[in-house]
């Protein structure tokens, strides 16, 4: 069985016995809350910045280009710092007819929904942030706030792109959420659990993916497309849409706000990959192929967060490739993708694995 | 009525020139020209264009050229009105529909107004401007500068003449009262340059679409009358500056033809190999901005790679990498250089191999297809009504290429194929440029080693006058007929210069391309037609 | 401390540009008032993020466009310097690169984006109608150089300019931003008095603001 070599659980315990020694119970408590807030506001800059340059790098690769490789030392590691420091100290505009509290509001919605879901990724055993019995309907909810974002966002700026960017984008997520919660709540059948790291504890002996086999794959497959059109994502971007509406729903926003925005669409896509990651894939836990016990004890030397962040990794890597390759959909397509063919499409899955799970065909 | 029955009619003259122009009465033109649009055999179908003219004392007036889609055959009728202060002239908008367009740049050039016209409002200049930049009493310091916010009118006037002589207008909304109208451009990112529509919209759905042009006018036609004629070369290669080459070959070949000047051999297949390669260059670029405006990256940069090939090839030899000046009148600018037929050998080999990746990553893709195929339908009628020449009119089914119909250079001793398709969509569009790549690489194959030796460059006298009369050359350029009219009165400049505008009937063209499809398929169908806008608004 | 003496670009050798003497210029000025240590280091790590991080919004009308687009792709890849991000709305773009002929009916356009940018803003006027009006400055409907109407900090000549022609403008203007003061005193525009006036007194231009 799984070898816990990297359980960060002792260790924040660890912490919270000692804090609680010398100062009183609620001093530590409140103190640990603004460690962890810290932690992830710097988990969330650094991931960006980690995204956004392997963003580059990767489209340069497919685009015949080397991509960034001036800008602080070798291959242009510092490019990305470099745009962040020049976004800060870029001025803000405020708009004369826009409705000023929404259009300030906006982004924070955007940003206060992708850090919401992100605090809930499993990191590693014990290094889940928000912890609760109800973990992935709580992710889903969450990050159903960012698209009112968006929306507040078109509408505030007044300007037509603007709205029509937010409507697109409004009609495009609520219909793509539907997708991604029958093909969760299909892997909740699976696990028979609602809380992440009891989703992630019951695939120590196999991945979701390969216990669940076939409508667990049909599942991930509709997650993934589901799940780029809700992290905004070519060829979904059509609320974007550069050639179309120069900038879509962000086309007023500038300076920091419009960091906002673009970094929320990048964790979106780390977060969209996370969940994948810990659905179907196994989160942190190691891979582990029955019967091999050397091989699976080699495996859990790898600490969890690189099983993770790997896992992670590659299927952003996955969703870029069909981002710089294929052409954007039109509005009435994406809807008739979802309406006509994803959702009756997960719909059965759900039903294939419920059944498979009441006849004890799941491994 | 034929092109021999206006000649017979009272008062008809033919003038002086290679085009062939029948000045008749402008009291006769509206029969004249119901006549020769409707005649039973030869039917002239398509108005290649409508030139405004200022004759001076004889007065104001306007060339028309018109021509069979069936036969080729050509008519060119002249009138002239005299009275400057209110020159007016019947519309020929109901037989063409080209003419909507160009009646209207006739009336911003001239001040001529069109009667019965729908839509008499200026076409390339402020709505505000003052006087007719083309009249040859024009004062050109008349409008400065000025930097305050343009304001679009939002009717539009027809004229009409009443029976006692006076003109009495009647007012068109432009947009109805509950139309949601967005501003695309002249700022757009896929508007291939400065140019503006007002597009009306049903959700997302477009209704009407109200090109408005200009934003890059900048006179051309108007410089050139005080140029010589070596001198107006250059502003050719910056009309269409993606069939510079082209562009020009035309404006050398016009003025060649009217002053007798014989071409050496050498410099005409060198001509007809650039124009080609001028060509593959264009429709990469068409790839890629087609594939770009659609969402898709990665094309875009297979498109510029192979261009970048082209490019060193045109470096080499004219020393220019997008304009060229390179056709000069007699001949070309400089030999080619030694290694360039085994480097064009070389591109187009590479060339074929590498376009079966185009077709890899965007042809057969299912959501290219679905945006492309069926969408944004041009019928043959409307392709000829309009005037979409090039491989937008080919598309339709319209083989309207200019090499075949009126061949020039070395075009009737190659052998290639006229691409055409019938289906008139975006996609059909996409592919006859995507053939053409491959048409093109069949000719220049042809000539490139059979370039015949001798000078490249004709002895021409220090100064060229070309004889009175109109004089016209066209050829086929990278997005349809192009052509140039020049109006001699024996000096050594030109007395009116003016260029068919290939792009313009394309622009014109989107109201009825794009009505009920999607914004998304105003960009796509818009970069399907390809057009360039410095060529349009000139 | 002053503050930077040279304005320098990675692997681009200070004598290889031409135009140092007013940059050179620029320094001496920013200088005369003296600077805290503290402010000049924020100042140039700030500096440093700016001119490596210039996003432009082409208003691309004519030719230049296609050049621009030459630029972005494979063969000449301007992402590797730090312009790889192009803006369509001009609230996000720190660079106006205008590129191609501005005409009458088009320049009140032009002015609107300008005044849309969000600062620090720059202008980059390529080729030689967006110079001085180029081939077309005897039109009736040509603006005879956008200096007339909008503040422009590197002129690239050319019609089109090579793409080389715009590496060296576009690294001109990173130096030019990397003498920028953001922090304390006043800042580069003020001290200049408008972008652009090296260009006047070169050519010996006038003031030309009969159009505002």
């Amino acid at each position: 069985m799984f070898l816990d070599y990297y359980n960060f659980e002792p260790l924040l315990a660890g912490i919270h016995a000692a804090l609680c020694g010398v100062m009183p119970e609620w001093a530590a408590l409140t103190l640990e809350g603004l460690a962890v807030g810290v932690a992830i506001m710097l988990m969330y800059a650094v991931l960006a910045v980690v995204l956004i340059y392997m963003e580059r790098k990767v489209c340069a690769a497919f685009q015949c280009r080397i991509g960034p490789n001036r800008v602080g030392g070798k291959g242009g590691l510092l490019q990305v710092p470099a745009d962040v420091l020049k976004i800060l100290t870029k001025e803000i505009i405020s708009l004369n007819r826009a409705d000023r509290f929404l259009y300030n509001l906006a982004p924070f919605l955007v940003i206060l929904a992708s850090i919401l879901t992100f605090s809930c990724l499993p990191w590693n055993k014990g290094a889940e942030i928000l912890h609760m019995n109800i973990g992935i309907f709580f992710v889903l909810a969450a990050s159903s706030i960012g698209v009112l974002g968006i929306l507040l966002a078109g509408w505030s700026s007044n300007s037509k792109y603007t709205l029509i960017g937010a409507v697109r984008s409004g009609a495009m997520i609520i219909s793509y959420e539907v997708s991604i919660g029958i093909s969760v709540l299909t892997m909740v059948v699976l696990c028979g659990a609602m809380d992440i790291q009891t989703i992630v504890a019951g695939q120590a002996d196999g991945w979701n993916i390969f216990k669940g086999h076939i409508p667990a794959v049909a599942a991930f497959v509709v997650y993934l497309i589901a799940g780029n059109a809700e992290a905004n994502r070519g060829p979904f971007d059509l609320a974007e849409a550069e050639q179309e509406l120069t900038a879509g729903y962000h086309t007023e926003y500038s300076g920091m706000h419009f960091g906002f925005f673009y970094l929320a669409e990048y964790l979106n896509l780390f977060i969209t990959a996370g969940i994948a990651a810990t659905l179907f894939l196994g989160g942190w836990m190691p891979l582990h192929v029955a019967g091999l016990d050397g091989f699976n004890a080699v495996m859990d030397y790898i600490p969890g967060f690189v099983w993770f962040l790997g896992k992670t990794f590659v299927i952003v890597f996955l969703l870029m490739w069909i981002r710089w390759t294929y052409p954007r959909l039109r509005i009435d397509q994406v809807l008739t993708l979802e309406w006509k063919y994803l959702m009756p499409t997960s719909l059965v899955i759900l039903l294939l694995m419920t059944v498979c799970k009441v006849c004890g065909l799941t491994f | 009525m034929k092109r021999d029955d206006v000649i017979r009619m009272a008062g008809a003259e033919v003038c002086a020139g290679n085009a062939q122009v029948i000045s008749i009465p402008a009291g006769e033109l509206r029969r004249t020209a119901e006549g020769l649009r409707h005649d039973r055999d030869v039917p002239m179908d398509y108005l290649r264009d409508i030139v405004g003219m200022d004759w001076g004392e004889e007065g104001l007036g306007a060339v028309y050229f018109m021509e069979s889609s069936a036969t080729g055959g050509r008519v060119a009728l002249k009138v002239a009105v005299t009275d400057r202060e209110r020159p007016l002239l019947p519309t020929m908008s109901d037989l063409w529909k080209t003419a909507l367009v160009k009646e209207r740049e006739v009336f911003d050039f001239f001040g001529i107004r069109f009667t019965g016209h729908p839509d008499m409002r200026r076409l390339f200049l402020r709505e505000d401007w003052k006087g007719w930049p083309l009249r040859k009493d024009y004062d050109m310091d008349s409008n400065p500068l000025r930097l305050d916010n343009e304001t679009n009118a939002d009717t539009t006037t027809e004229y009409r003449l009443l029976p006692d002589g006076t003109l009495a207008g009647t007012a068109h909304p432009v947009f109805g009262e509950n139309d949601f109208v967005i501003n695309i451009g002249p700022q757009h990112p896929s508007t291939h340059g400065a140019l503006r529509m007002r597009v009306a919209l049903d959700g997302e759905t477009v209704t009407k679409v109200d090109p408005i042009l200009g934003y890059i006018h900048r006179g051309i036609e108007k410089m050139n009358e005080s140029l010589t004629y070596p001198q107006t070369l250059g502003m050719t290669d910056r009309l269409d500056y993606l069939s510079a080459h082209q562009s020009r070959h035309a404006l050398c070949m016009c003025i060649e033809r009217a002053a007798g000047i014989e071409v050496p051999e050498r410099a005409v297949y060198i001509r007809a190999v650039m124009d080609e390669l001028q060509r593959i260059d264009s429709h990469l670029i068409f790839y890629s901005c087609l594939v770009l405006d659609m969402g898709a990256m990665t094309p875009f940069f297979y498109g510029f790679r192979e261009r970048e090939m082209i490019l060193d090839i045109f470096e080499e030899t004219t020393g220019g990498r997008l304009i060229q000046h390179y056709n000069v009148i007699g001949g070309v600018q400089a030999d080619i250089r030694p290694d360039f037929c085994r480097k064009v050998r070389e591109f187009t080999a590479h060339m074929r191999r590498v376009i079966r990746d185009y077709h890899d990553i965007f042809t057969g893709n299912v959501i290219a297809d679905t945006r492309l195929k069926g969408v944004g339908l041009l019928s043959l009628e409307d392709a000829v009504s309009l005037g979409c020449t090039g491989a937008t009119g080919r598309a339709s089914g319209w083989a309207n290429d200019v090499r075949k119909r009126h061949p020039y250079s070395v075009y009737d001793r190659v052998d290639f194929k006229q691409v055409t398709r019938g289906e008139g969509d975006s996609f059909a569009r996409y592919l006859v440029r995507m053939d053409e790549i491959l048409e093109s690489c069949h000719i220049i194959d042809q000539l490139i080693d059979n370039i015949p030796g001798g000078d490249f460059r004709a002895k021409t006298k220090p100064v060229i006058k070309l004889p009175e009369g109109i004089h016209t050359a066209e050829v086929e350029t990278s997005r349809g007929e192009f052509a140039v009219i020049i109006e001699s009165r024996g000096d050594k400049v030109p007395y009116r210069m003016h260029f068919r505008s290939t792009g313009l009937p394309l622009v014109h063209a989107m109201d009825t391309v794009c009505r009920g499809w999607k914004i998304a398929d105003l960009i796509a169908i818009g970069a399907s037609l390809d057009f360039v806008i410095p060529d349009i608004d000139r | 401390m002053d503050i930077r003496r040279r304005a320098k670009i990675r692997s681009m050798e200070y004598g290889d540009f031409k135009n140092n003497d007013y940059l050179e210029e620029m320094v001496r000025r920013l200088n005369a008032d003296g600077a805290g240590v503290v402010l000049t280091s924020l100042d140039r790590l700030i500096d440093w993020g700016r001119s490596n991080s210039v996003w432009s919004l082409a208003l691309g009308t004519s030719c230049c466009a296609i050049e621009f687009m030459a630029l972005g792709a494979g063969r000449y890849d301007m992402a590797r310097f730090g312009f790889e991000v192009t803006r369509n709305s001009p609230r996000q773009a720190d660079l106006l690169l205008v590129l191609g002929t501005i005409t009458y009916r088009m320049a009140p356009l032009m002015k609107r984006l300008y005044d849309q940018m969000a600062e620090p803003k720059y202008v980059v006027a390529v080729g030689g109608c967006t110079i001085s009006g180029g081939p077309f400055v005897k039109s009736y409907n040509v603006v005879k150089g956008i200096d007339r109407i909008i503040p422009v900090d590197v002129y690239i000549p050319g019609c089109p300019p090579r793409p080389e022609a715009f590496y060296y403008g576009l690294m001109q203007l990173q130096r030019k931003i990397k003498v920028e003061r953001f922090l304390g005193g006043i800042n580069r525009r003020q001290a200049e008095g408008g972008a652009g006036h090296e260009y006047e007194a070169e050519t010996g231009k006038e003031a030309a603001d009969e159009a505002r």
